[in-house]
């Protein structure tokens, strides 16, 4: 059993490895009865890969079989790779070990498609089960819905799982159909409306039920593969910006295009994945959710792709100069969160001292804004700096940059000279 | 120079700040009789515990402020550094001397200050809750070593209790040589003697391991190769969220621990 196990567990986590979500967060399952684990709402990592990613979750594939064909896909049936698959007890058994052992928060599951989608989700589902009637487990479970599985099934997954998600993969359904030609835009879109149709429901059974089972609390997740299609980013953002509000999702993840199968001639041949454009959508994405910025200002027909040399806030600012400088005593909480170098917690923070006393750029620097960023957008109780209107936003961009590259080069030659003292 | 010595412990902290508030005498300086050093020119003022005078003065700073703040004076106590009685002593003096709530005037140097330390301190305790690595033993506890930069145990106790409530467990903080043992009902307080563990790599006796424990630390071993995504590889991101200081027991690092990996930082960028 041993030596198998391992080489099926390398095999599996292998496969799982590029689905981006690993959050544990935003569920809150007490530990009732003396059982076993319990999810926190703010989520835990327990441990980081050299890729500089957060391990939170145990994150396995059932089995890496697959009878779908997707171009972008490392498990793809045409594909000469290992094949092997879990038994639903040998899941159960890892996630309780690691799980006793604090290795992990809990377990993410998702597959290759076998025989059909019911069958495949039906085990998934098993694992599942097994965990939480079995083992008394409270911990955290996020299973990947198989698109075309039944609404029965999707509705059980629910109710053992913390988090669901359906990966749409590719923004646009042209492209998904070159790409994956088994898959199209229904068969993501449905499962996906039918989870957040049975969230709101049970929303509102638990209002008039207390003692309602509770489906999915964590909600549900999708993820995109970024730079594998001519997407723009504007198309990216506009999609996520749309599952936010109409599907009720609570996070769509990026995932930089690394090319697994570059023989395939559908896809570009890239020298690296994405990583720069994929830190901008995060960003443009963290604008969009807590920031109060509307896709539409952060992405638009003008500007249909992000900045990669400077942040989607600084670039905004830069675009919308008559906007500034703002008045740091007197902006409101949303105004003040338009400012480059001002984030959430510093915003809070001036909102309420600033009832104390008429701030400074010294309280400011104290709090925590990056003045460097700052100080080109706002005024507050000194005398007046040049803002960017003054010094124009050409000049502000050159300024912050050339202040990157320095910042950079310092870094640099530290290391080197920590190095030098031990030969 | 006032020279103000309590006994290490908070409440002895409160009433020498007590003692300070209602004398009007300015302390230079409050240091725990741990590591207090005689001092030819100070004014020595030993304090006496009174719980009676640091429930009050608790009371007071609670009443003044918040339940929070209180909560945030104390995980600062937690950090042991060594000015941080000076700082809890300032601050609370403004606390109680304000006509008004200050807690939350981040243009006050004190307030930053406190809220400061209680973010680093808070943060190490939520690494405990991170980095905690149990082996199981033979007779089924589950032991963790861990050496926090803090006096953060104490704080994480809950967590752990709420989780891992149906087996028993045992933290130990290899630092302050002292841990917690859960034994299914209740947690309490324990120290260690037997040589059947390691305080410099963390670990158990191969002779008190359970027999599924090895295979389990290689099974994780080997999920932490098989996530990891080469073509993503970032060590600088890697190292800032995991410090290399919490290497040494954690199991996923055993096989690169003797591996330098200085040498390949450089590389990056």
């Amino acid at each position: 059993m041993l030596t198998e196990t391992i080489n099926k567990l390398k095999i599996l986590a292998g496969a799982a490895k590029y689905d981006v979500s690993c959050a544990s967060s935003g569920s809150n399952r007490p530990n009732t009865g003396k059982g076993l684990g319990n999810a926190a709402p703010w989520g835990i990592c327990h441990s980081f890969t050299e890729d500089g990613r957060c391990i939170s979750l145990l994150k396995l594939m059932l089995t890496n079989y697959c009878i779908y064909d997707c171009a972008y896909c490392a498990n793809r049936k045409s594909n000469d790779i290992r094949r092997t698959t879990f038994t639903v007890i040998e899941v159960v058994e890892l996630t309780i070990a690691f799980y006793r052992r604090n290795y992990i928060e809990g377990l993410f599951l998702s597959s290759g498609v076998i025989v059909n989608p019911d069958y495949t989700m039906e085990r998934m589902v098993q694992v599942a089960k097994d965990l939480r009637i079995k083992h008394n487990y409270h911990g955290y479970i996020h299973l990947k819905s198989i698109p075309g599985a039944s609404d029965e099934l999707q509705q059980k997954a629910g109710l053992y799982a913390d988090r669901l998600s359906v990966n749409i993969e590719i923004a646009t359904e042209p492209n998904l159909k070159m790409l994956a030609p088994d898959k199209n835009y229904m068969s993501i879109m449905n499962p996906m409306t039918t989870i957040k149709n049975k969230i709101i429901e049970n929303k509102e059974d638990r209002r008039k039920f207390r003692s309602a089972p509770r489906f999915s609390p964590a909600g549900q997740s999708t993820q995109l593969i970024v730079g594998a299609t001519p997407d723009s980013d504007k198309q990216i953002l506009s999609l996520a910006g749309n599952l936010y509000t109409n599907q009720n999702l609570k996070r769509v993840y990026y995932s930089g295009f690394i090319p697994v199968n570059s023989y395939d001639k559908r896809l570009p041949a890239l020298a690296e994945p994405p990583l720069r454009r994929e830190n901008r959508l995060y960003q443009a994405d963290w604008l969009f959710r807590f920031y109060h910025f509307s896709i539409e200002e952060i992405v638009n027909d003008n500007h249909p792709d992000l900045d990669l040399e400077i942040d989607p806030k600084l670039s905004y600012a830069l675009r919308n100069p008559w906007l500034f400088p703002i008045d740091i005593n007197k902006a409101s909480y949303e105004t003040l969160l338009r400012v480059p170098g001002i984030g959430v917690k510093s915003a809070k923070l001036i909102v309420v001292s600033r009832q104390y006393n008429k701030l400074t750029t010294e309280n400011l620097k104290k709090i925590g804004v990056v003045l460097k960023r700052a100080k080109y957008f706002i005024t507050c109780n000194e005398l007046k700096m040049p803002t960017v209107n003054e010094i124009s936003p050409e000049y502000v961009r050159k300024a912050l940059l050339s202040d990157n590259v320095q910042a950079k080069n310092n870094n640099k030659s530290k290391l080197y000279k920590q190095l030098s003292l031990f030969p | 120079m006032n020279l103000f010595i309590y006994d290490q412990s908070f409440e002895g902290l409160l009433s020498a700040i007590h003692d300070a508030l209602e004398t009007g005498i300015v302390p230079d300086k409050i240091v725990s009789t741990r590591l207090y050093q005689d001092d030819l020119f100070a004014t020595k003022f030993d304090i006496a515990t009174d719980l009676e005078k640091s429930e009050k003065l608790w009371d007071m700073v609670r009443i003044k402020s918040s339940k929070q703040n209180c909560e945030r004076i104390y995980t600062a106590f937690l950090s042991e550094l060594p000015e941080i009685e000076l700082v809890i002593y300032n601050y609370i003096k403004l606390i109680i001397n304000m006509p008004y709530n200050t807690e939350a005037d981040f243009s006050n140097d004190y307030v930053i200050k406190i809220n400061a330390i209680y973010r680093k301190v808070s943060r190490e305790a939520q690494r405990i809750l991170m980095f905690v690595r149990f082996q199981k033993t033979v007779d089924d506890i589950f032991y963790a070593s861990h050496d926090p930069q803090y006096n953060v145990l104490p704080l994480a106790v809950k967590h752990f209790k709420n989780r891992f409530a149906d087996q028993k467990w045992v933290i130990f903080d290899t630092r302050r040589r002292f841990g917690y043992y859960y034994d299914l009902h209740d947690v309490r307080e324990i120290t260690i003697s037997n040589k059947k563990i390691s305080f410099e790599t963390g670990k158990i006796d191969n002779d008190i391991m359970h027999v599924s424990e090895k295979l389990f630390q290689n099974l994780w071993q080997n999920y932490y190769n098989a996530i990891n995504i080469r073509e993503r590889k970032n060590l600088k991101v890697h190292m800032q969220f995991l410090p290399k200081r919490f290497w040494k027991y954690l199991p996923e690092k055993d096989l690169i621990k003797n591996r330098q990996i200085e040498n390949s930082i450089v590389t990056v960028e």
